[in-house]
């Protein structure tokens, strides 16, 4: 029977009531008395000098309270980088300076020039339609590899070239897997894009800056999934406002997928903007501004080579992949080609030998960082196809292929860097070949091929490196901060509690799923247990919500809190039970001394230590509240074996996913209906990027896919039914290093299934004779069909 | 994008040249245009309302004539901001040739467009520039030839193609100078 609480309950996800009734309350819906609104003039050209700029006519429109330009940020720091790669030589990355508002010249389309602050919007557009803008256009660069061509024009002047690192991961190994490249059986060589992507969270991004003149103290309302972090690089990097006069707040945030991780000049603007009026000044973003100023995701075009033994086992991968940062660095975008990729290259497998090479190039376009998955799905997509490409071509089961060359025994110390702690990919194989029912697709393609669509059926493994991570380990990597978790867990004196915690929900759920925990743990309610996040004011410093991390990580700070808490009840209640307190047990709340029929619950309890008057105080403090920093020893590694069905019309090229299925290891679960709906959203996601989704520049640098109408994002229509789509997450192999055995669940779906896709499609196409060895994301009907037409 | 086309013109390079130097001319023909001033040294100044797809804006923009050799050759060039619209920017290479008694006219446009018209409009871009200058080239035309024989077929579509602006009435500019 499943549990009706508590860990492995799916209980019902608190924080919907609000989100679905209307209630929630998001940045946008955060007005502060007598704010003025932002407008940002922003950048049409994608490369230019800016010649003029004349706000006296626009100042002296109606409502404006003043006109910002980059002359204003002078003095201003730029927006800092949060992590610094060093390239093969030993040279660390170039990091040019990133500007609030332009200084002198424009490097993207979308890039905010000037800010208008005026009584309302409108007024704020309308000024802002009035400023005297002279922009020489120079030639931009926008194809990564032309970038790196001798005598390119340069993104930035005063750097030496458009490379921004040129890594090599790892070094030490690059002539061993040449060796066994040279040396083997066969090689597989694929050449893919992974496409370029704008994240779209339902909700944009909105900014309140708020300055209080009596107190000199600041506060910024943002959506941000890592309130803590913006307050530290804001504050000390760009504004110079130490941390205990600045309060940043993300309260209900809709949606992130990454692109809200990233400190943005809109933020700084907005807080540097209240304190210069002295005036709260309000930002919220169009869509057409989110698709030219969020941080896009993926643009990685890579060379990928496996080499093969006779009996088909794996001797060595080299990639050589050239990575988008844009025109400048966001907050975290190095690191995800390099640490976040670079490391997942051994996927499931044993492959003795490993080399990654990795060029970061600027462009002129908008920067590039972490989304959904973050350098992890770029490593599965291309290792994924190699292998099915290499199995089409030795004329053996894809699935046959992968078994053999499976990594059975852990821990795992990959040639890449990182240790894998459990993991059993033959249990998620044969779970997923059990769901997709492979032996039953012979009787579809049937089916299929008598309506006149080819069928395919496409398989994926892959691993994640989650729960980032150990703060040593990526302090060595570049990392500029340390990557724990923390919670404090303050008891109210009936017995209910509230959980402050440093980790952000913004979709994921938090609200529920961290008090199934608590009520695990001590045995009360759920709704005794309240969660707090989101806010710098009333929160424990946190690092926030990105890679699949709160449950491993701040949900592990929060268990230690909580710890503390039970260890200090416990001396409680032996006091008042008289008895030792190696003799209490606790269990459904309830304090017992064993082997006796004496007890106390933990209501009583907790009054004790807010009204002490039968208490040891002279061994232990009054009160009930510890705060606990959580820094796990490794990353997480949950892993899967997704499968597809698609039906590809030779006719049209239109592709129908007509099955997906999904068999995760998560280690241990907390609420199954919300690590379900993570990776049914995850898995839309991909689908999304493999089938509909991509971000277009033209030559010039012109933004082309910058609206709904150009920029396909998936509609229920293009997914399967959910009777179709079976999300399994019974294969289990807890993580050995924190006290949950939680894996994380956020980003699987998002990686798993762009291969799965892809290879399905391939499938379905060789197997009506059309011979195709690639098609590149997205998967749009057009190029399905001239893959097929040039082919046959 | 680029476009190539050409047209023959009932009048001697001559009238047709003189015509493509006079801002009042262009006024009538640039499609959406509002005001055209200027002269052919200093190069015109022009604002021009369109709708493109779903962005209408207020162009300001100059125009400027360059490598002219008359009567048989120039360029326009033109730049126009729309404010929150973006920007379009264009070039034509015009070539006059006497063909019989009157005028071939061919030209080379180059287009490009930026900003919200590039992020909103690209699909439609390439259609829209054809017909823009498609538009401009029959207005010169019928500004320049007066009431031809054809002047009945041609009323209608100029008129259609017009929209809102009332049509240019033909061969004016002929007229003036002849």
């Amino acid at each position: 029977m499943p549990k009706d609480h508590g860990i492995g309950a799916s209980t019902k996800r608190r924080e919907d009531v609000r989100f679905l009734t209307g209630a929630g309350n998001y940045t946008d819906d955060i007005n502060v008395h007598g704010q003025a609104y932002v407008h940002f003039l922003r950048s049409d050209v994608a490369h230019g000098r800016i010649t003029n700029i004349d706000t006296a006519a626009a100042a002296a429109m109606p409502g404006v309270v003043r006109i910002f330009t980059g002359a204003d940020f002078e003095g201003v720091g730029g927006l800092p980088c949060g992590w610094q790669v060093t390239d093969k030589h030993g040279e660390v990355m170039k990091e040019p300076p990133h500007p609030v508002l332009a200084q002198g010249k424009v490097r993207h389309v979308g890039e905010p020039i000037a800010a208008v602050v005026a009584d309302t919007l409108q007024q704020a557009r309308d000024a802002a339609d009035a400023i005297d803008l002279d922009i020489e256009e120079l030639p931009a660069v926008v194809n990564m590899k032309a970038a790196l061509e001798e005598g390119a024009t340069k993104v930035h002047d005063d750097l030496s070239d458009n490379l921004c690192y040129d890594w090599g991961f790892v070094e030490e190994n690059k002539g061993a897997v040449e060796e066994a490249i040279a040396n083997a059986a066969h090689v597989t060589t694929l050449e893919l894009v992974n496409n370029r992507l704008v994240a779209n969270p339902m909700e944009p991004r909105v900014a309140v800056g708020d300055f209080n003149r009596a107190t000199g103290d600041s506060t910024l309302y943002t959506t941000s999934q890592n309130p803590h972090v913006i307050r530290l690089l804001m504050g000390a990097f760009v504004l110079g406002i130490p941390e205990h006069k600045l309060r940043v707040v993300a309260p209900d945030v809709g949606g992130g997928f990454g692109t809200k991780i990233f400190h943005y000049a809109e933020e700084a603007f907005c807080t540097f903007a209240a304190k210069a009026c002295n005036r709260a000044v309000k930002w919220t973003s169009t869509r057409s501004e989110a698709f030219m100023s969020d941080a896009h995701g993926r643009d990685h075009v890579t060379k990928i080579e496996l080499a093969l033994d006779a009996d088909n086992n794996f001797t060595a991968v080299r990639t050589e992949t050239y990575a988008n940062m844009g025109a400048y660095l966001s907050t975290f975008a190095p690191s995800v080609p390099t640490w976040l990729h670079g490391t997942l290259m051994a996927g499931n497998y044993k492959t003795p030998n490993i080399y990654v090479n990795v060029k970061a190039v600027f462009t002129n376009t908008v920067p590039v960082d972490a989304y959904r998955g973050a350098g992890r799905p770029e490593a599965t997509y291309q290792l994924e196809r190699v292998i099915d490409k290499a199995a089409r071509e030795l004329g053996v089961d894809p699935v046959e292929l992968r078994r053999q060359n499976f990594i059975t025994e852990f821990p795992y110390a990959t040639p890449v860097a990182v240790e894998y702690d459990t993991g059993d990919y033959h249990a998620t194989m044969d779970k997923m070949l059990e769901l997709i029912d492979r032996d039953g697709f012979a009787a579809r393609r049937a089916e299929s091929e008598k309506k006149g669509k080819l069928r395919g059926l496409g398989i994926n493994c892959f691993i994640e490196a989650c729960g980032i991570a150990p703060s040593n380990l990526v302090g060595q990597l570049g990392a500029r901060a340390g990557l724990y978790e923390s919670a404090t867990v303050r008891v109210n004196a009936t017995g209910g509690l509230v959980v402050m915690t440093g980790s952000h929900s913004h979709g994921q759920g938090h609200e529920t799923a961290f008090p199934q925990v608590i009520s695990e743990m001590i045995g009360i309610p759920e709704d005794q247990v309240e969660i707090v996040h989101g806010d710098t004011a009333n929160t424990p410093m946190g690092m926030g919500t990105y890679g699949s991390r709160s449950i491993a990580v701040g949900g592990s700070a929060m268990v230690r809190a909580a710890e503390k808490i039970i260890a200090k009840t416990k001396k409680i209640a032996a006091h008042l039970l008289e008895a030792a307190e190696a003799d209490i047990e606790l269990k459904d709340g309830q304090f017992s001394v064993a082997g006796t029929d004496k007890s106390v619950a933990w209501g009583d309890v907790c009054l004790a230590a807010y009204v002490p008057h039968n208490y040891p105080l002279e061994d232990i403090e009054p009160g009930l509240e510890e705060t606990a920093f959580y820094d796990p020893s490794n990353f997480t590694y949950p892993a899967g074996a997704y499968a597809c069905e698609v039906e590809v019309d030779p006719e049209t090229g239109v592709t129908t996913i007509e099955k997906f299925v999904s068999a995760d290891d998560f280690g241990n679960v907390v609420n199954p209906m919300i690590v379900e709906g993570q990776v049914h959203g995850g898995i839309a996601q991909g689908i999304g990027q493999a089938l509909l989704e991509n971000c277009v520049y033209d030559e010039n640098g012109q933004l082309l896919s910058a609206s709904y109408m150009d920029y396909a994002m998936p509609r229920a229509d293009d997914l399967p039914e959910m009777a179709a789509y079976t999300v399994d997450h019974s294969c289990q192999t807890p993580c050995t290093h924190n006290p949950l055995g939680v894996k994380g669940c956020g980003e699987a779906g998002a990686i798993g299934s762009p291969p799965t896709v892809i290879n399905a499609i391939l499938d379905a196409l060789n197997s009506g004779g059309h011979k195709v060895d690639h098609i590149d994301m997205p998967a749009s009907p057009s190029r399905v069909w001239a893959a097929i037409n040039n082919a046959s | 994008m680029q476009l190539t086309d050409s047209r023959e013109i009932a009048a001697t390079p001559e009238i047709v040249w003189a015509a493509i130097l006079d801002p009042e001319v262009l006024k009538q023909c640039v499609p959406g245009c509002q005001e055209m001033t200027g002269s052919p040294e200093e190069g015109f100044e022009a604002k021009v309302v369109q709708k493109v797809g779903p962005v209408k804006a207020t162009f300001k923009g100059t125009v400027t004539l360059s490598d002219m050799q008359p009567p048989e050759s120039l360029t326009l060039t033109g730049e126009g901001k729309g404010g929150a619209a973006g920007f379009a920017k264009g070039g034509a290479d015009v070539r006059l040739e006497p063909k019989g008694e009157g005028t071939l006219l061919s030209y080379d446009v180059e287009a490009k467009v930026g900003g919200k018209l590039a992020q909103l409009g690209s699909r439609i871009i390439d259609g829209f520039a054809k017909k823009m200058a498609d538009q401009f080239f029959d207005n010169f035309k019928a500004a320049v030839e007066g009431p031809g024989e054809d002047a009945a077929d041609d009323a209608p579509e100029a008129a259609a193609s017009d929209g809102d602006e009332a049509a240019p009435k033909k061969g004016w500019f002929k007229r003036a100078v002849t």
